[in-house]
């Protein structure tokens, strides 16, 4: 696994990662067992829209319906960043 | 402010096992005043105010304490990732199943080697059949399964074995950490040191591994430092991301400070905010400012901190020198002639290690 995705793939969070909201840094921050990642509200939206249920492509959509200037290369880049640590799984079905 | 991100709580230095390699204390009873429930629950909901994320429950033993199962709900409720650490013994069904519905996340198991003769020689106790047992019980309640094995000369030949047995419980990770030389493993260093031939062939297994195994089981090889060009960024930072409670309530900012001749700073005097951020001992090598020369004016200081300071401690007797690990420091000449050593003569055989052990002081409870 490369970490490479594409549009038509289903992403979703790993059993091992978690979505969380820190009270004391006023961040969302993902938690997994080798670390922390602190999220920009960006970030977490598109972590919260990694359901296993929608395509990336309809993620990026959503995303555009809520932000301006989204940057559907940054999103599929960050999804695959995640794909590689291994907090987040990819699926076609 | 900086704001640690993980906590390594040891919670006990009792232990069934003798590991030579154990990082804990030589003088383990004079930590046997163990912080109770309430002092631990206390000191987890501070951590968590100052930003604490992911709690490693560790020791010794933490199934020893028998208010694990109470510590991990306490803290999954504060919000924070819990993370076992164990030698697997004392995870009962019973057991494992109640830590699972007090919120604890995941679990990591240490083996000492692929098979029982050899892991309950370094064990120093027969432990492996239930290790394995263990291991299949946390797969089987739906963890992830984290295998830990520390290297060293007896075991690492037996690398390849060690990553099949691991394939075989279907292990989502595997750590595979070269021995750090502090505590149990300072005093057995000549005995576990590898040599360069063990090392480059024990590497060029995890190479063709993880290449097979990408994507099913990741391979995380801490490499040994001695055979290393430059120093580890020990804990990323001094007092930078993480903070250890050890069991009698003392705080540092590494689990292997307790040797070093500064301040102690213990959650039963001061707040453990007042301790992150303000105690001599966690500012004493904060930053750079406090950095000799080659690391002062070296590029790399903010990438490496200058290295490991209970290391420098250990192999100088300062702990405000350059990691003596670094070809830069000038006192490189150390680790050179131990790795010079590993490298030819004769090694003793494994019965000849020193083997941790827990001497209670008459009187300690
Ligand atoms: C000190 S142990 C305590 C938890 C438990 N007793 C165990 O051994 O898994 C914590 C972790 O550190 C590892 N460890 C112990 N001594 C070490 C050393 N000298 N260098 C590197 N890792 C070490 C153990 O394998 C374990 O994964
Ligand atoms: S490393 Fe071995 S001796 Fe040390 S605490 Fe863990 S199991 Fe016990
Ligand atoms: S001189 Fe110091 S800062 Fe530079 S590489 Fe060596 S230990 Fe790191």
């Amino acid at each position: 696994m490369s970490g490479e995705v594409s549009l038509t793939n289903r992403p979703r969070l790993a059993q091992q990662a978690r979505l969380v909201w820190d009270p004391v840094r006023q961040r969302h921050v993902l938690l997994a067992p080798e670390g922390v990642l602190l999220l920009n509200d960006t970030g977490a939206a598109i972590v919260g829209l990694c359901d296993g249920s929608r395509t990336i492509a309809e993620i990026i959509e959503e995303l555009r319906r809520r932000y301006n200037r989204v940057v559907a290369e940054e999103v599929q880049h960050f999804i695959a960043r995640l794909v590689a640590k291994r907090w987040m799984e990819i699926g076609n079905a | 402010m900086l704001r640690p991100f993980g906590m390594l709580a040891e919670l006990t230095y009792a232990c069934p096992l003798h590991c030579p390699y154990c990082s804990n204390p030589l003088n383990l009873a004079d930590y046997s005043d163990e912080l109770t429930t309430a002092e631990w629950q206390r000191v987890f909901a501070e951590a968590r105010d100052l930003g604490v994320l992911q709690l490693h429950l560790s020791g010794g033993e933490p199934l020893v304490r028998r208010d694990l199962v109470e510590l991990v709900a306490c803290a999954h409720e504060l919000g924070m990732y819990t993370n076992l650490i164990t030698s697997g013994i004392g995870l009962t069904p019973r057991r494992a199943e109640q830590l699972r519905a007090a919120g604890l996340d995941h679990v990591q198991i240490s083996i000492q080697a692929d098979e029982p003769a050899l892991s309950d020689l370094i064990a120093g106790t027969p432990s492996f059949e239930r290790k394995i047992t263990a291991a299949r019980l946390v797969k089987a309640l739906g963890w992830p399964l984290t295998l830990n094995v520390v290297l060293h000369r007896y075991n690492i030949d037996r690398i390849d074995r060690i990553l099949e047995l691991a394939e075989s419980l279907e292990a989502d990770r595997i750590e595979l950490a070269n021995t750090q030389y502090y505590g149990w493993a300072w005093r057995n260093r000549a005995a576990l040191l590898p040599s360069k031939t063990q090392l480059d062939r024990a590497e060029s297994i995890v190479r063709a591994v993880r290449q097979r195994l990408e994507g099913r089981m990741e391979i995380i090889y801490v490499i040994p430092d001695y055979y290393s060009q430059y120093p580890k960024p020990c804990m990323g930072g001094w007092g930078r991301r993480q903070l250890t409670v050890i069991p009698n309530g003392d705080v540092l900012p590494c689990p292997a400070a307790h040797i070093l001749p500064l301040p102690r700073a213990s959650v039963r005097e001061h707040s453990l905010s007042w301790i992150w951020a303000e105690s001599p001992l966690f500012q004493r090598f904060r930053g750079t400012e406090w950095m000799p020369e080659p690391c002062r004016s070296c590029e790399r200081r903010t990438v490496d901190f200058g290295g490991c300071r209970c290391q420098a401690f250990l192999l100088t007797g300062d702990a405000a020198r350059t990691d003596p690990v670094c070809h830069l420091s000038p006192d490189h000449w150390i680790v050179a002639e131990a790795v010079h050593r590993a490298n030819e003569g004769k090694p003793t055989a494994p019965g000849n290690l020193i083997p941790r052990t827990f001497r209670m002081r008459r009187g300690a409870a």
